[in-house]
């Protein structure tokens, strides 16, 4: 293939992965954005999703999108449910302490693992694609159900951002993270929105799961990247900035597509990773983010 | 005058560090209550301890029948009342409109309310779009008090509003809470200066090592200055 198509088709990928990331970042720039609350059990939750994802999809019969559409709607459900009882019965306890809830988080980390190691077991399990088409280009057919994720998750990038910026739960988000205090002072029951914005956290999560899930298989060891790429974005986004998280995530998935096709993964690893430290150093509040008050 | 909100002998203060200790205080009706003090006499904690915003560890406040350490905090400003924090607190990444949408969901009559407290603070209306973190300290300080009338308040807490503002500013401020209690609200105002309290109170409550020490009439205190040296050392 020449190097033009090559570049398309490397792009084409790096967007995918892109979609999948600007979501799982968003959950967790929003947790921390919003809590202060670094969210090392973020990773699993993506797990949880693509996991329930598989256990739904295979239970419903019939045509693979009924499957895949029931996980699409169930499985971000069961996630968010997770996540607030996590947040009742942990966070919530140790007072969301910031040092505290990372060490609490690490043992959410583990309990779900373990949970899913033990009920779903060590197999990797696929998702059937809910259809299976092929666009032609002249060069060549790419799956429709990949850019398919692409268009999901700019809808649901587009909701989050609505939510955010143009309804009264948005509104009271925003006073809440700048402010926790005085919003209470305001009548804002912070503990419940702490507890919503924990929830909805996890299930963006659990949403970009199952999208990927038809393309990467289910297993319960599968949350450490997400996470990790998720901190990556969110370093270099800026905390709590959905712009930032959009952004990053465009670059980092890109680089990554593209760097992994023409060079090797493990380079587009290291330059992401650079670029994370260069920013730390130079703008460590992240390229949208808002400097430390 | 009837008293409004009571204080008796509240105990408070920031996890193991105690800062108020047997806090009595009674806020009339109508009235300006002003507190005054030195630094870390307890007066900010006096205000965070009526909205919730402190652990209060013993004793009783109370807003006409509602026992206020009872309530969860954020259910403090829908008994009726409005806080001004020390400096400003705005949530400064949202628009002037926005904050005013925040005090507005606690117990305000949507557009009614705000025009009435856009109608206090003119300015105000030409800068709903923008940031407040933008804004002037003096409209910045409009701005906090503003949103703390769309609660719709029985009872403004202000804690150093004239903080930092031009002599200008401070007439303005003084004006808006004489406005305000010819309107009935009761207004509790914490000041380190005595010249910026004469002008607007009603009465002085002397606040020492967490206690209130007296409570006079303003009245006493122009024919008796030695007062506010005793128990604040200037005057």
């Amino acid at each position: 293939m020449a190097f033009g198509p090559y570049l398309f088709l490397a792009t084409l990928e790096g967007l995918v992965m892109a979609a999948v990331l600007a979501l799982t970042a968003l959950g967790l720039s929003l947790v921390f954005g919003v809590m202060r609350v670094v969210n090392v059990a973020h990773g699993e939750f993506f797990m949880l999703g693509a996991v329930l994802a598989w256990a739904v999809a295979t239970t419903v019969s019939g045509h693979p999108a009924l499957g895949f559409l029931a996980a699409l709607v169930v499985s971000p459900l069961i996630v968010g449910a997770v996540a607030l009882v996590s947040e009742r019965l942990v966070l919530r306890r140790v007072n969301y302490n910031p040092e505290a809830t990372i060490v609490a988080t690490i043992g959410i980390l583990y309990i779900l693992q373990q949970l899913a190691l033990t009920f779903y077991g060590p197999e990797a399990r696929p998702v059937v694609a809910p259809f299976d088409y092929r666009i032609r280009f002249p060069w060549f057919g790419y799956s429709a159900y990949k850019l398919s994720i692409v268009a999901a998750s700019a809808l649901v990038l587009a909701a989050t951002w609505f939510l955010l910026a143009r309804t009264r739960i948005g509104l009271v988000m925003r006073a809440t993270q700048f402010d926790a205090e005085t919003a209470t002072a305001f009548g804002i029951p912070v503990d419940r929105v702490y507890a919503g914005v924990f929830a909805f956290g996890a299930m963006l999560a659990a949403v970009a799961a199952v999208l990927i899930v038809p393309i990467q298989q289910a297993h319960y060891l599968m949350g450490h990247d997400p996470l990790l790429l998720s901190f990556i974005v969110v370093i270099i986004g800026g905390l709590g900035s959905l712009r930032g998280t959009i952004v990053a995530a465009l670059l980092i998935g890109l680089s990554d597509g593209i760097i992994s096709v023409f060079f090797s993964p493990t380079l587009a690893k290291i330059i992401a990773t650079m670029a994370v430290a260069l920013v730390l150093v130079f703008r460590p509040q992240g390229l949208f983010g808002v400097a430390a008050r | 005058m009837a008293d409004l909100l009571t204080l008796e002998k509240v105990d408070a203060g920031y996890g193991e560090v105690q800062v108020l200790r047997g806090m009595s205080l009674a806020l009339r009706k109508g009235e300006v209550l002003c507190l005054l003090g030195l630094n870390g006499a307890g007066k900010t904690t006096t205000l965070k301890a009526i909205m919730g915003l402190v652990q209060t560890t013993a004793g009783s406040i109370r807003l006409g029948d509602v026992e206020l350490t009872r309530l969860p905090a954020h259910e403090v400003p829908k008994a009726g009342i409005a806080y001004v924090p020390q400096g400003r607190r705005l949530f400064a990444e949202l628009t002037v409109a926005e904050n005013l949408e925040i005090g507005l969901m606690t117990r305000g009559r949507g557009d009614v309310t705000r025009e009435t407290v856009l109608d206090l603070f003119p300015v105000l209306r030409e800068r709903l779009k923008q940031r407040s973190g933008t804004l002037s300290g003096g409209e910045q300080q409009m701005l906090a008090m503003a949103r703390a009338l769309c609660v719709e308040p029985d009872v403004l807490l202000l804690d150093e509003p004239t903080e930092g503002l031009m002599p200008s500013m401070i007439a303005r401020i003084r004006e808006t809470v004489a406005t305000l209690r010819e309107r009935g609200v009761s207004t509790i105002l914490v000041e380190q200066r005595v010249d910026a309290v004469l002008p607007v109170a009603d009465r002085v409550a002397f606040i020492q090592n967490g206690r209130n020490r007296e409570t006079v009439d303003v009245e006493k205190l122009r024919a008796d200055p030695a007062l506010v040296r005793h128990y604040v050392g200037v005057g």
